[in-house]
């Protein structure tokens, strides 16, 4: 695996800028009598070139938390602000063009495109933001592929990778578009010992290369233990 | 190729069965829409053409009646008075050569005919038969009908070489055993003339064949002892669809009775009217069962592929995006579904016109008819676009309005 090469419009180098910011976040899910309060009031902060651990039992808001910061969802209260613009209270459109452009994610399932393959999959946010040449992200995507130590199974089918390269590939495919922010729900919850070792190294390493802020939700005490930054929570709150 | 293109392709092509069941599905549609248009209006062009080499475009026959004045001017002679919807008419058209140099003057018009026509009994040497006998200048009313395309035996020019040549249906011919230069007696109202057969003709319209004779206005005259006038002007147009605003106009400056033949096969007219909107339901069916497979399709493909949408909108996909991509499965399905689907259609309306079908009452065929119009193909391409997009919107907006969040949490309706 090789170090990513630096990019056209790629961050600096690891510094403090304060790269996502969430103050006072309440949601509630479900609805009816079945309706429950999950985030309490949470606030938040992540600087880039910082590798965060949100950890927590099961239930307690973890997740539902990354999905507010990464703007797949709204909170019902309360304000997130991406690279200091407060997105939580834009349209469905700018939210989406923020996703794009600032945050990269990391999913327990890989959820990698199965009809396409390695190199198309991490072509595909590339595409839809259209900062570069096609010549330009095929080598950016080949590189990434290169970096999580799969270049030489880029034209390989989602479908004929094992798990711990689907992960890698997601990887590649969140760091497509150079953003600022890294989201990953359990990036090792479903891989081995070896692999999560490896998915770790790799989602800290080239993160911090591109001085990526990396917001991390985990089960594993081993692996929040080696992040910078450990946030607890319970019942909707940190602790 | 667009990401959203390259995206649809690929969802497609990963779910061939469905694909498949959908495009078979659209080819079905096109085709058969094509095919029933083409068979359909077949036969209603072939009839139009069969009564349009008849009888013409326009029949110009009774005068209207403008004052008492011209009612008495006119009572005089074989002239009789009708009245039809409140206006008197004097049968028949009294000046024919004004009334056909007034005719000319319009423009769609490409020829007219002065006609006489009678009652009249035909023996042959086998049997006698009623008949009608319709006296014109062959010149004229060649340009106004298909009898030099009609004739089946004998020669026109012997006709027109001869004063007492005639032109006998072939039903009739068949009837009295008459063939080609056998000759005949013509007889009415105690006058009767001796001529020969110059030519058989055959339109296919049985009741044509069956009573029509034509013989050389100035004999039929002579044998009707009617020296002037004409029982009517056949018109032939450019445009024969223009005919009831030309036989609107016409009558409006003529002042006769003016007929065109739309209203003249109005009845023939009504019933092919009806097939069409018969065969109409039928191909809206079609087209309805393809939109159908597209439409379980789509909404398959959307259920299966929430995931592959909430991944898509954390990359930073719009809510158009999504739907376009799904729109896109759609066009693709719709534009290989209509090329194959109108070859497809060419190819069935092509064997369709090999099928043997006699028929001989309103026209004559010997073989199914179907015509070949661009505007089936346009038509059964567009009615199959409006059908697959409108069903196929539903299961895009729908994919479009998942929320992301709502699918990495498994909560997504």
């Amino acid at each position: 695996m090789s170090a990513l090469p630096p990019s056209p419009g790629a961050a600096g180098p690891a510094g403090t800028t304060l790269a996502l910011r969430c103050r006072n976040l309440h949601r509630h899910l479900g609805q009816g009598e079945g309706r429950v309060h999950v985030l309490k009031g949470v606030s938040f902060e992540a600087e880039r070139g910082q590798v965060y651990a949100i950890v927590g039992p099961s239930g307690c808001g973890k997740s539902t938390l990354l999905y507010l910061l990464g703007l797949l969802d709204r909170p019902d209260d309360g304000e997130i602000e991406i690279n200091g613009r407060v997105m939580s209270n834009h349209d469905d459109w700018a939210r989406t063009a923020a996703r794009g452009e600032h945050i990269g994610f990391v999913f327990q399932f890989h959820f990698l495109m199965l009809e396409f393959t390695a190199l198309e999959n991490v072509l595909m946010p590339m595409r839809k933001l259209g900062r570069l040449s096609p010549e330009a992200m095929k080598a950016r995507a080949a590189s990434l592929l290169e970096a999580v130590g799969l270049g030489e199974k880029t034209h390989r089918l989602a479908t004929q990778l094992s798990g711990g390269e689907q992960q890698r590939v997601a990887i590649a495919r969140a760091l497509a578009n150079q953003p600022t922010i890294l989201l990953a729900d359990e990036p090792t919850g479903n891989l081995d010992v070896k692999n999560s070792n490896l998915v770790f190294e790799l989602l800290t390493r080239l993160a911090k290369e591109q001085g990526q802020a990396v917001v991390l939700v985990t089960h594993n005490p081993e692996i929040a233990q080696r992040c910078d930054v450990i946030r607890r929570m319970r019942d909707g709150v940190f602790v | 190729m667009s990401p959203n293109l390259r995206i649809a392709y690929r969802f497609l092509t990963a779910k061939k069965r469905a694909m498949f069941m959908s495009l078979s599905c659209t080819v079905l549609g096109v085709g058969l829409f094509i095919v029933t248009q083409a068979t359909t209006s077949g036969f209603e062009q072939f009839f139009t053409k069969t009564i349009l080499g008849i009888n013409g475009a326009i029949r110009i026959e009774d005068k209207i009646q403008d004052t008492m004045r011209s009612m008495a001017a006119a009572g005089g002679g074989d002239s009789h008075f009708s009245r039809r919807d409140g206006v008197k008419y004097i049968e028949g058209v009294e000046e024919p050569q004004a009334l056909m140099e007034a005719v000319r003057t319009f423009s769609n018009v490409r020829g007219v005919s002065a006609v006489v026509r009678g009652n009249v009994q035909i023996t042959s040497a086998f049997k006698t038969e009623d008949a009608q006998v319709f006296g014109v200048r062959l010149e004229d009313h060649i340009r106004v009908s298909d009898l030099a395309e009609q004739i089946t035996s004998g020669e026109l020019e012997d006709y027109r070489q001869s004063p007492n040549g005639a032109l006998v249906g072939r039903v009739l011919a068949d009837r009295l055993q008459l063939a080609v230069g056998d000759s005949f007696v013509v007889a009415t109202r105690g006058a009767s003339r001796r001529v020969h057969v110059s030519a058989i003709f055959e339109t296919g319209y049985r009741e044509v064949d069956k009573t029509n004779v034509y013989l050389h206005l100035a004999e039929v005259r002579s044998l009707l002892k009617r020296p002037s006038g004409a029982t009517y002007l056949q018109i032939s147009l450019f445009d024969p669809g223009r005919a009831p605003e030309d036989a609107f106009r016409m009558e409006q400056v003529l002042r006769h009775s003016v007929k065109p033949w739309q209203e003249r096969e109005k009845t023939w007219l009504a019933v092919f009217r009806a097939l069409r909107i018969s065969t109409g339901i039928t191909v809206t069916v079609f087209t309805l069962i393809a939109s159908l497979a597209m439409f379980n399709t789509l909404a398959m493909i959307v259920l299966e592929k929430t995931k592959d949408i909430a991944i898509l909108r954390s990359m930073g996909y719009e809510r158009r995006d999504i739907t376009q991509v799904f729109l896109w499965q759609a066009g693709i399905v719709l534009a290989i579904g209509a090329v194959i689907g109108a070859i497809f259609g060419a190819a069935v309306t092509w064997l369709v016109g090999q099928v043997p079908l006699p028929i001989n009452g309103i026209f004559k065929t010997d073989h199914f008819i179907v015509t070949w119009e661009l505007n089936h193909y346009l038509a059964a391409i567009a009615t199959a676009v409006v059908m697959v997009m409108v069903a196929s919107l539903i299961p895009a907006r729908r994919a479009a309005r998942l929320e992301p969040g709502d699918i990495v949490r498994g909560t997504a309706q």
